[in-house]
This record gives C-alpha cells, structure tokens and sequence, in this order.
C-alpha cells in the first residue's frame, strides 16, 4: 500500500530581502516593473513510498531536503502538484523546537506530546514510560536551560517517538546524542520498520543512511537526480560530490 | 491528519505562558494588582484634584471600571498579534493547528483579568455599592469581550505574519484606544451624535454596561448588549476566516 504519494510536487518561496514589511507589500503592489521571482526549492519531484519502506532523501545544503520534508510532514501546500498521505505523520524535525528553556524537562514533555497530537490520557499513561526511555533521571524535572544539546535530543526523540505514527519523519536529529542513545533510537526506528510503518530519513551521515534505508532519493538543485538502490543512489551522489570538491 | 486534543494542547500553552511569565517576575501576580493601582490613583489625582470633574461620584470605581476593560483588551490584542511569530519554531516543525497560538495567548492573559476584575469587585463591595443581581451579567460581558479580542487577534497574529510593522500599528492604535474608550469621562458627556457610534466600540461598551451594573446598580440596556453580542460574534467569525486564508503562507512567510 502506498502512504506517501509525491505528484509533479513544486514549492516556490517568496524572495524576500530582510523583513516582511509595509514597505515591501507597498512596493509589490505598485512597483510592477520590479517584481520578484519566486524561489523554487522543489522542481516537478514524484515518488511513490510503500508500507514498510525505509527511504532516505540525500543531497547537499539548500538542495530542497528539509521542504520536501515539511510537504510529507503537512506543514505546508506545494505550490504545484499533490502530496498524498495516508495514515498518522511523526514529524521528529528539529527535536525539541517547541521547548522552552525555563520549563522543566517534565513540563517540556507534556507540552511537547500535547502539540505533537497526543491526548491528556495518552500522555498520562505514557509519561513514565518516555521519562524512562529518555533516561534522564532526576533532570527531567529541572529547567531545560541546564540541559546539554544531547540531553534536549533525548527528551525530544523520547516524547516524539510516543506519538506511534505510520510514517516516521527524522530530520538529521540523531547527530546530537551520545553513541548509546544513538543507538538505542536506531534500535526503535528498526523495530517500526519490521513492523510494517515507514521511514523517510535525511541525514549528511552516508553510514547512517546505508544502515537505515533500503532505498535513496538524490536531490540536487530541488529536482529529483536518481532515485533507487540506496548504495547506488549514494554511490553516484558521493563521486559526484568528490568531482565537485575537486573542480 | 493532526489528531490531538484541542483542550489539551490549549491548556499547555496557557499553563506554559503562567509558569514562564511568573517564575521571571520576583512579585509575581501582585504586578497585576500593583498596575491598575497606581493608574487609578494617577487618574483619580489629576481629575479629581487638577481638571476637577464634578458630574462624577465615587472616582477611583468608575476609572477602575475604565481600566480593567482597556487593560486586557491592550495587553491581549499586542501580545497575541505576536504570537505566531513568537511560536514560529513550533509552526515550522509541528503540524499542529495554528489557531491554538492565539487563542491561548488571549486565555493566558485572563488570569490578569481575572485577578484585576477580583480588585475591582472587592473594591466595589468595600468602598461602593455592594453587591447586586445584576452582577450576574458580568460573565456574560467579559464572555462577549474574549469572543471579540481572540476573533481580533487571530485577524492580526495572521496579517502580522506577512507584515511585521502590524504590532506597531496594534500599538499606536492602543494609546489612541485610551482616549476613545470612556476610561477618564463619563458617557453623558459626549455629544449625542456620537453616541450611537461609541457603542459599536466594544471595549466602550463593555465599560459602560460595568459602570451601570457596578456604579448605579443597574441592568445593563440590552441595546448596548446586543450591540456588543452582534459585534463579537462577527469579529470572531472574519478573525477565523482570515486566519484560515492566511494560514497557507506561514511555512513561507515565518
């Protein structure tokens, strides 16, 4: 069964210089002959993912991973084409981005499981549970000031991986934490693979990606450039970035 | 495709709003207090002892009855026309519903209200005229009065996404408010030709009906109440509907 469907999907993004304001609505409204081109940061990209399926998004910086990321996550609309989706995204983007730095870890989680689509039961029943996973300790309930960046990475993943979603999304997110925890979470995200839910991975790390995924999207310039056998795809991307590194 | 509990996520964001604001504040709550105080003092010296206004009784009460009102409404209305921006980290990484961001920024500000309409109360049953029935409308008033600043803010958190200078227009448009909102003058003294225009104003009319209820005792005249009813209710449904136009640019425009 298909859970994911990219149609002919293009995102364009407005040029904006600096700040959004009067000034520049102003000069859009009267200024026709200066009008801006729009930024597009997908370009007509299709595929198709599976139940089951592990895929990875490979690319260099600005090469349109993170806003196919938000299109598969229903963050945004393409500005062309249609993204389908079937089932419950878990959107693990950026772990951690709606904490705030003088709550504690405790208050964190609750906020964080309540924006992620978790209700009040759910959360209770499962609070012990994520506090325990995280392994945390005692910290969980001082602030999250106190906290190193991998400790934040472990609440947030802890909480996030809660909300059992059909198609996982993880944003280069595991880079943070310690060797153990790292992997630990590649355990959990191999366990809901074998369990029949999908993957959809970006990271910079080719290692992290032939271990997690069968199969590897090339993006370049927001256009689809191979998309198949993830050693292939990898293959292909990491001599071309070599040419490139030596030119 | 967001299957969370609005009620849940809304309580969060309150209590995260409270514990945030109070732990960084050494007086904690009795800032809430301390404010409309000193403001009713300032305004009960200079217009009772400087520009000496001899049609009203019991001054301190009716500039409270002024204040309470004008003071949520300018608090809410700024800092929920800067909430999206404030939560634009959360926008961007979780697909929850974006209208909770103003919403419970509206909420997190009636524990002000809450604690600011508790003074004028126990003012009023210390130093005025006690209590009466009709203080059983109060609920309904400031009911209306949140209906008309969450559909005001969801209008202006949306637009202030794409463009910034809004909250500086809210400002501006807040110090006006205190001279426009009878806080310091008393209705009758406004020339007739306006009044029909005054009421439309729904922080006018939410004073006007506390002073009646609170200072003479009084039911409050139902053509003001509908007034108030039929323009929150409006405010809240154009709030949702702009809001619902405008939430499709976000994830570009934060």
């Amino acid at each position: 069964m298909t859970v994911l469907e990219f149609q002919h999907v293009s995102k364009a993004f407005p040029r904006v210089k600096g700040q959004q304001l009067l000034r520049t609505h102003i000069v859009r409204w009267f200024g026709e002959g200066r009008k801006q081109e729009d930024f597009y940061a997908l370009k007509d990209v299709s595929f198709r993912m599976q139940e089951g399926e592990s895929l990875a998004i490979v690319g260099r910086n600005g090469a349109g991973k993170s806003t196919l990321l938000g299109l598969a996550a229903g963050l945004t609309n393409p500005t062309e084409g249609h993204v389908h989706r079937t089932g419950r995204v878990g959107p693990l983007l950026e772990l951690g981005s709606g904490f705030h730095p003088d709550l504690t870890g405790a208050e964190n989680l609750m906020l964080n499981a309540a924006l992620l689509g978790l209700s009040r039961k759910q959360t209770k029943g499962a609070v012990e549970e994520i506090v325990e996973y995280s392994g945390l300790g005692e910290f969980i309930n001082e602030p999250l000031r106190t906290y190193s960046s991998g400790m934040v990475v472990r609440l947030g993943f802890s909480v996030a991986i809660r909300i059992d979603p059909d198609i996982l999304i993880i944003d280069e997110i595991l880079a943070v934490g310690d060797a153990a925890f790292q992997e630990k979470c590649r355990q959990t995200i191999d366990s809901f693979v074998r369990a029949g839910k999908s993957l959809l991975f970006v990271s910079h790390s080719s290692g992290k990606v032939r271990e997690m995924c069968k199969r590897a999207i090339w993006l370049d310039h927001g256009a689809v450039m191979m998309d198949g056998d993830v050693s292939d795809v990898l293959d292909a991307y990491e001599g071309r970035e070599v040419l490139n590194n030596q030119v | 495709m967001w299957s969370g509990e609005y009620s849940f996520v809304l309580r969060n964001l309150i209590e995260k709003d409270f514990k945030v604001r109070y732990r960084n504040m050494s007086l904690g709550i009795l800032w809430s207090l301390l404010n409309p105080l000193i403001m009713m003092g300032v305004l009960t010296f200079v217009f009772t002892q400087i520009f000496r206004n001899s049609n009203v009784t019991n001054f301190p009460i009716f500039v409270l009855c002024g204040m309470v009102p004008l003071s949520f409404f300018q608090i809410a209305w700024v800092s929920g026309t800067t909430s999206l921006l404030e939560n634009a980290a959360m926008i961007k990484k979780i697909p929850v519903p974006r209208q909770v961001f103003p919403i419970a920024s509206v909420f997190s500000n009636c524990l002000h209200l809450i604690i600011q309409v508790g003074l004028l109360l126990g003012i009023v049953v210390v130093f005025g005229r006690g209590v009466n029935v009709y203080w059983l409308w109060l609920p309904v008033l400031w009911g209306l009065e949140i209906v008309f600043v969450i559909g005001l803010t969801l209008a202006f958190s949306a637009v202030n996404v794409y463009i910034r200078d809004t909250r500086y227009v809210v400002e501006s448009a807040n110090t006006v408010l205190f001279w426009l909102v009878p806080v310091f003058y008393s209705f009758s003294v406004i020339p007739a030709r306006y009044h029909e225009i005054y009421q439309f104003n729904p922080v006018a009319a939410l004073v006007l009906m506390m002073r009646t209820i609170l200072l003479d005792g009084q039911a409050p005249s139902m053509h003001t109440l509908s007034l108030l009813f039929l323009v929150s209710v409006i405010m809240l449904w154009a709030g949702l509907a702009i809001f619902a136009r405008l939430t499709k640019g976000f994830y570009e425009h934060l």
